[in-house]
């Protein structure tokens, strides 16, 4: 059962780490912090799929490892496919008698590359097929890992290394794909967005994946100071504010109807957000209007779905 | 002794990998490799199988659901053939790394460009170096029998390796033999329930998949190079251990009429029963000529191969693949490096035939025979050529 977000507490939550402490990731590291806070909504029942990338690289190098929950790792593009196996291989075994039957969550974990970009067939038949399993994608907007290139992922206007600010381009130039739509369009039971910034609401939403029977999406931005060139010190700030200025909202897709988790009168201007960031520097005042503009229009237009509830 | 049935070579293999009792199947459609997969798909349907079967968006995927569960201690298998063997060619390396133990069958089919459908080693051959243990099948039998030894042997504690059998696509895939059916109770006896030694399941977490620094990557390699290497005595033993519960002997090299023999012709493949016939007509006609026939590829029997090939004056390698702008084909390459260490070997004319399907028949071997045999005497003893070249 999904626990009552009025009644919930952090201090209900478990002292454990599954995620430990230890690991290598950057100072400020938000998609770190989603991974611990994933870890303890679901407990040690769970077997994670890992694809490649920042948490990959950080997390296990031989012979170590952070992970104190059994942890998969083959590649960048297919971690659905590999947490279609693992389904599969523990349903059928079970079935068989041949393992103890207990609930085990199968948690697969990509990057917003390894999600919207190269792992997007993968993702796209595992939902399809409808495996019994949870998927997190960590956004954090850009190849971080291998050294802050441009995703399909990256937001309008943010400087990459593929996508740098030169003298007649101003970084990315193409708007972030709507992942989470892609998602809810394979008419699957669950699909959310969370933010690190907002715990509880992560903490419930993850819970209410892995509860639900069939394949549950999440999308959680994950601020990355490497990457946005801000403060470490800010990632929780700025993904507050990511999700106050609705750039980023909190909205849950239940058997395919709209909710938003967290809804504001007033969206606080873009420009406290971006003004934080060095990946956004280049941006002149007309630019930032532009985007606030497009920010509005789809803020608008999911609240309208969030009303009709469809 | 089992029943035997005339049965389709892809219907049979299916039927084996029903009796082994695999736990999930992961395959994507392609040509030749289908009519394997659509048996299976009836196979479970029917329900005569209790196993987990999905038919994924691409080959890609379909080796990687079978990494995940095979890690959870799943049997676990796949069939593919050319392009979708290119497609899921990056998944090969990391799942004998892993040292998960899957089997797979390649209905081997030439890869693209221009695209072709039909028969040649192209497509394994481009994943040769993948660290899998690698059989090649002449015939029906041998494909159903393999299915069984591949997992005792691939889920063998001191092996731990995946298995890939190679069968021609076409020529031996969709042909219909007399399969020797083996009775299942003795099968469930030679191939007991997999029992891994590390599981992916939360009662004794472990993490599989780390990042390998410099300061560790070749001990992984190294790791795994003895282990391929030192598979050996068990892929003897599993040989055995089948033969003695069916009869049917296997060895890594197999010889035909080599005793005596000056000229040997050294294939892989179905075409090893077309080449038997063509020794048996030059035998007739009073030449000295044999045939030697590699089954096991991986790892590569050196030792089988210089006992059976030295004492012979030539050797003709006929390869199913070029290794475009190198030695020749790749078989032929590995029979010079077994060779280059003897101080009086064979010579060695070099052939590729049978590509992209074009039918080689006996006659074609006596003829590349002939020039062989012309060309070594004439003190060309390493020659390469692509044979029935229309010009």
């Amino acid at each position: 059962m999904t626990e009552n977000l009025n009644v919930y507490a952090v201090r209900t939550l478990t002292q454990k780490e599954y995620f430990s402490p230890g690991h290598r990731a950057c100072q400020g590291c938000a998609e770190a912090l989603a991974l611990r806070l994933v870890c303890k909504a679901l407990g040690r029942n769970i077997v994670i799929a890992s694809a490649t990338g920042c948490m990959e690289v950080v997390s296990t190098p031989i012979p170590f490892t952070a992970w104190r929950v059994p942890w998969f790792h083959v590649a960048f593009e297919n971690a659905a496919a590999v947490a279609s196996g693992i389904e599969s291989g523990l349903k059928v075994l079970m079935r068989k008698g041949r393992i103890s039957s207990k609930k085990i969550v199968t948690l697969a974990l990509a990057g917003d590359g390894g999600t919207a970009d190269i792992g997007l067939q993968a993702l796209s038949g595992a939902l399809e097929r409808g495996h019994n399993f949870t998927y997190i994608c960590t956004d954090n907007e850009a190849y971080m890992n291998t050294g802050i290139q441009r995703s399909s992922s990256t937001p309008f206007g943010a400087a990459t290394t593929t996508s740098p600010a030169g003298k007649v381009q101003m970084g990315q130039v193409t708007w972030k794909k709507n992942m989470p739509a892609i998602a809810a369009a394979h008419n699957i039971p669950y699909v959310a967005t969370a933010c690190p910034s907002y715990p509880i609401d992560l903490i419930q939403k993850v819970k209410k994946a892995a509860s639900i029977e069939g394949p549950g999406y999440i999308q959680i931005l994950s601020v990355c100071p490497t990457g946005w060139r801000s403060a470490p010190e800010l990632s929780i700030k700025l993904g507050r504010l990511a999700v106050e200025t609705g750039i980023f909202p909190l909205y849950e897709v239940e058997n395919g109807k709209y909710h938003l988790s967290l809804d504001f009168p007033r969206l606080k201007p873009i420009k406290e957000y971006i003004k934080l960031q060095g990946r956004f520097r280049h941006l002149t005042d007309t630019m930032i209007e532009e985007i606030e503009k497009r920010v509005h229009k789809e803020y608008e237009e999911l609240k309208e779905k969030a009303k009709k509830g469809v | 002794m089992g029943k035997r049935i005339g049965m389709e070579v892809s219907l049979a293999a299916a039927e084996a990998v029903k009796q082994a009792k695999v736990d999930v199947i992961s395959a994507y459609p392609i040509t030749p490799q289908t009519h394997i997969v659509e048996h299976l798909s009836e196979i479970v349907a029917n329900g005569e199988m209790d196993a987990e079967f999905f038919c994924v968006e691409s080959e890609h995927s379909a080796l990687s659901v079978c990494l995940g569960s095979e890690a959870t201690g799943a049997r676990s298998f796949t069939c593919t053939s050319s392009q979708g063997l290119a497609l899921m060619s990056e998944i090969t390396y990391i799942a004998s790394a892993l040292r998960l133990p899957i089997v797979m069958i390649i209905a081997n089919r030439a890869l693209s460009g221009p695209i072709s459908i039909w028969n040649d080693h192209s497509d394994v051959m481009s994943i040769r170096d993948c660290g899998w243990i690698q059989y090649f099948a002449e015939n029906g039998q041998d494909v159903y029998d393999h299915v069984f030894i591949a997992y005792r042997l691939a889920e063998n504690r001191s092996v731990l390796l995946p298995v890939i059998i190679n069968l021609d696509g076409f020529t031996l895939s969709h042909v219909i033999e007399p399969i020797e059916f083996i009775e299942q109770e003795k099968i469930d006896q030679f191939l007991p329930p997999y029992q891994p030694v590390h599981r992916l399941h939360p009662d004794r977490p472990v993490s599989m998949g780390g990042i390998a620094l410099p300061s560790i990557f070749t001990e992984t390699k190294k790791a795994h190079e003895v282990a391929i290497r030192s598979s050996m005595s068990k892929i003897l033993d599993t040989w055995k251990a089948f033969g003695e519960m069916t009869g049917r002997y296997y060895h890594p090299i197999e010889t035909y009429k080599t005793e005596d023999a000056e000229t040997l012709i050294v294939i892989m493949g179905s075409y090893a029963e077309t080449a038997s016939v063509a020794v048996d007509l030059m035998r007739e006609e009073g030449r000295s000529v044999g045939l030697a026939k590699i089954r096991l590829w991986r790892p590569f029997p050196f030792e089988d191969f210089k006992k059976a090939t030295l004492h012979a004056k030539q050797l003709v390698v006929i390869d199913r693949a070029i290794s475009m702008g190198g030695p020749g084909g790749p078989v032929a390459s590995e029979v010079k490096a077994a060779l280059y260490g003897e101080p009086m070997h064979p010579a060695v004319y070099n052939y590729a035939a049978g590509l992209g399907g074009r039918d080689v028949s006996p006659a074609d071997f006596i003829k590349m025979v002939d020039k062989a045999e012309i060309e070594i005497e004439e003190g060309n003893r390493e020659g390469f050529e692509i044979y029935g070249v229309r010009e």
